[in-house]
């Protein structure tokens, strides 16, 4: 069993009008089986309301399955003995940079985790000196929140996270308020996480430029996955990720046009580097 | 008939010692009918160029021409300038307050001074413009999936029939459909009614297939103001400011660089396409295919 | 527009004043208002004078920055020293057409006037010298006891800097939204009083909407971090008593325990 396993996870809501009667159930996530390994870089696709966020919430056990199981480092998330465990261990960050971060200083919401798991005082500096190091924010420790930007205080909310020691990590779209920068810049401290701690990282996104790295993708559709590959097979089925709501990169859009035209180019084309190589073969 | 920003520099926090020199002598000029991409980093000064524009923020220094008169002149009409300018915030569906739909697009045109049944139309022509179906009219705002939110809010700005429409990122979190749909709606709206259209965003991505003129703004100055093609020629300098041209832009230099005699100013995937087709040897494409 | 609040605001600055542990300031500035109404003659005032002048010097606070806090209470200044001056009974001092000076009355608004000036200054230096992040601790820390009364201290404390963590962001939310509804023609500052009030619904709806918005995604990022309340938590900062502070605490004895004498013996 991997970090994270998920068995025919199921999640309903009851939709109410303003009388409160019930209009309907709406199905959220809709039988969904993930195993994921320990140390993978997974990434999460999807459009708006597809349920995607909805299944990261079970992950850290904020929501819990209508029907089915997950197990996160073979926890049941609904044996109630294992909360606190389970969220320290699957980290969550979220899409808002202001409504996550609880501290009025950079160091002290980064030592907020820590101080509710009753870690001692002189380990909690230890962890949010090293955490704030790891996403490369130490200088700024002594800063307000409010003055940061966008990109920083994802770095800020990601670093809060690691102090928990967790082993694995969720995202959920923390990119979707930032601009390009600030996209990138966290983009690479998730990377760096997974590269070099060795965290498993769950990432939730729409932009496609940011999943090219992972090592497995899924996409969600009305609840439930419906494309499941590595980035290059992923990105090989164009006009079906067109269907889902989504897009590829110009570069992959570039090839999948010029292969419709007649060209011979495979498909699947992730960098600029691969596709100036393919069409040099000319 | 067009706006004109005169040596305009504005400073936030004057007198104090963290005042920010937030737009260093912008001069623009926007005529009538253009679309227009307006382009910068967080903290480039863009939003507050934008405020500028329907008098929401005075100059420091300088001065704002709308149809050849000042706007900030005594008795000059801030209230009609501001139904001229359009100006869509950002995430504006965090502004929606009414009970339904319809009411809060009445709500710009009422405050115009308009009567009920006026304003009603305008509402029903704004909504009708933006994509909302008629089921939609008596629900509550709040109801609404993200990008009809967003819709909504930008037709209370248009029942105010603007003559210039500015849309600050209007974008942002939706998901690639959304935002493709957003800016169709919008280049669609600009070819019917004519009105100008400002496009306040950090992608070149985004804008490039649209609009016809882009202004970079970096550190409150104006970096460059012309057609896309021109713009992206400086790529490198783009990117020093924090700044990417699109995708296309680096492939096509990568292919001129690699040998491959392609014109380097395709600026949309579908002009790429083109420009690569004509230049790759025919015969070999022929010959793979078979 | 609403941002330009500088009452009392942490003003940084490296002081004996500053690096004293919160509960200390927090207990002196109770003693000092305290002792400003124990003592009732002028020797008295004296030397809450000079102890507010020593306290203000050691902060190392611009004295401008107090006075910038006495500002917004001028007007109550001037009512409570009007009503005092003429309508206090007694002997006759001077009479201006209608309205009679006493010496009770000049006497009593002058004594008003010193107290709440001093009072004012002494909690701006509080609220001056430390940042509200510890005095939230210190609070928690000083009610602790109030736990075995079924008290959720730990739970005010935490509400209290959540919320001086979320007012500069709500300011400028209310700023932005402010904007956008001028910009669809809303009109904040004409009219009557009902019309202004009306007005604020286009204002008020949207916020709240964004409060709430915000408080759930907060309490759910929170309860991600493990955060489970007041039980099992330790603290990165705990506060700890120094030389300085015990030192701190027999200054203002010995000044309290002046006050007291004063106004048995004198």
């Amino acid at each position: 069993m991997g970090i994270i396993k998920t068995d025919k996870l199921t999640f309903e809501y009851i939709r109410r009008d303003e009388e409160g009667n019930v209009e309907g159930i709406t199905c959220a996530v809709d039988e969904v089986d993930l195993d994921i390994k320990q140390g993978d870089f997974i990434a999460i696709l999807g459009h708006n309301g597809s349920g995607k966020s909805t299944l990261a919430k079970h992950i850290n056990a904020i929501l819990y399955p209508t029907e089915g199981t997950v197990w996160v480092d073979g926890m049941d998330t609904q044996e109630e003995k294992h909360l606190w465990d389970i969220r320290q261990e699957a980290g969550m960050v979220f899409q808002n940079p202001d409504n996550q971060i609880i501290g009025q200083v950079v160091e002290e919401d980064v030592g907020f985790g820590p101080e509710n798991m009753g870690v001692p005082t002189k380990e909690i500096w230890e962890r949010v000196e090293e955490s704030l190091k790891a996403v490369g924010m130490y200088e700024y420790r002594k800063h307000s929140p409010n003055k940061l930007s966008g990109g920083q205080k994802q770095r800020v909310s990601i670093a809060g996270v690691i102090a928990m020691h967790p082993k694995c990590i969720i995202l959920d779209e923390p990119t979707a308020m930032l601009d390009p920068n600030g996209r990138k810049e966290v983009i690479r401290a998730v990377r760096a996480l997974n590269d070099v701690e060795g965290i498993t990282v769950v990432l939730i996104t729409h932009y496609m430029e940011e999943i090219i790295h992972a090592d497995m993708v899924y996409v969600m559709d009305q609840g439930h996955i419906a494309m499941e590959g590595t980035p290059r097979e992923i990105f090989s089925r164009v006009d079906e990720l067109k269907e889902l709501r989504l897009d590829v990169p110009q570069v992959t859009l570039l090839a999948h046009e010029l292969r419709k035209k007649g060209v011979n180019l495979p498909e699947g084309i992730l960098t600029i580097e691969e596709f100036v190589e393919q069409c040099l073969l000319f | 008939m067009s706006l004109i920003l005169d040596h305009v520099n504005y400073v936030y926090g004057e007198d104090t010692a963290l005042a920010v020199h937030a737009l260093k002598d912008v001069n623009l000029v926007i005529p009538d009918g253009q679309f227009i991409g307006l382009i910068g980093h967080t903290g480039s000064g863009k939003s507050t160029l934008v405020q500028h524009l329907n008098g929401l923020i005075k100059p420091t220094s300088g001065a704002i021409y709308y149809n050849g008169e000042d706007i900030h002149e005594k008795d000059y009409d801030k209230k009609k300038l501001r139904s001229k300018v359009g100006l869509v915030f950002q995430y504006p569906e965090h502004q929606l307050f009414e009970i339904d739909v319809f009411k809060d697009v009445c709500f710009g045109p009422k405050n115009l001074g308009l009567s009920q049944k006026e304003a009603e139309l305008r509402a029903y022509a704004a909504l009708k413009q933006v994509g909302i179906e008629d089921e939609y009219f008596y629900q509550s705002p709040f109801d609404l999936s993200g990008g009809q939110k967003r819709r909504v809010a930008i037709a209370g700005v248009l029942a105010m029939k603007p003559e210039i429409l500015v849309l600050d990122e209007p974008t942002a979190g939706l998901d690639p459909k959304g935002r493709d749909e957003i800016l169709d709606q919008i280049a669609k709206l600009k070819e019917e009614t004519g009105i100008t259209v400002i496009l306040v965003s950090h992608s070149m991505e985004d804008v490039a297939k649209y609009v016809e003129r882009i202004i970079v703004m970096n550190h409150g100055s104006v970096l460059y103001d012309d057609a896309p093609k021109e713009v992206f020629r400086h790529y490198k300098e783009l990117e020093q400011v924090g700044l990417a041209a699109p995708q296309v832009t680096y492939i096509m230099q990568a292919l001129a660089k690699k040998g491959m005699p392609v014109d380097t100013s395709a600026t949309t995937v579908e002009e790429a396409v083109q420009e690569i087709l004509r230049k790759m040897p025919q015969k070999k494409i022929l010959k793979e295919k078979a | 527009m609403i941002r330009d609040i500088t009452l009392g605001q942490y003003y940084q600055a490296d002081s004996v004043i500053h690096k004293l542990d919160p509960r200390v300031k927090l207990v002196a500035t109770l003693c000092f208002i305290i002792s400003l109404f124990v003592v009732d003659s002028w020797v008295g005032y004296v030397a809450a004078a000079v102890f507010l002048a020593v306290m203000i010097r050691l902060s190392k606070v611009p004295f401008r920055f107090m006075v910038k806090g006495m500002k917004a209470i001028v007007f109550i200044l001037l009512i409570t020293v009007v009503f005092n001056l003429f309508l206090t009974p007694g002997e006759p001092l001077v009479t201006v057409w209608k309205f009679t000076i006493t010496e009770e009355g000049l006497r009593i608004a002058v004594m008003m006037a010193v107290r709440l000036s001093f009072l004012i200054v002494g909690s701006s230096l509080m609220t001056l010298t430390t940042t509200p992040n510890s005095l939230t601790d210190a609070m928690e820390k000083l009610m602790g006891p109030l736990k075995y009364l079924k008290v959720p201290v730990h739970e005010v404390a935490m509400m209290m800097s959540i919320a001086l963590r979320f007012i500069p962001i709500l300011l400028e939310e209310t700023d932005k939204i402010m904007k956008a509804q001028i910009a669809r023609g809303a009109d904040f500052e004409s009219g009557n009083l009902i019309k202004k009030a009306k007005a604020m619904v286009p204002l008020l709806v949207p916020l709240f909407i964004s409060a709430f918005r915000r408080a759930n995604d907060l309490a759910m990022a929170m309860e991600a971090r493990c955060y489970r309340g007041g039980e099992h938590r330790t603290k990165m900062k705990p506060l700890r008593y120094h030389a300085a502070d015990r030192v701190a605490y027999c200054v203002l004895l010995l000044y309290f325990a002046g006050c007291v004498a004063i106004r048995v013996w004198l």
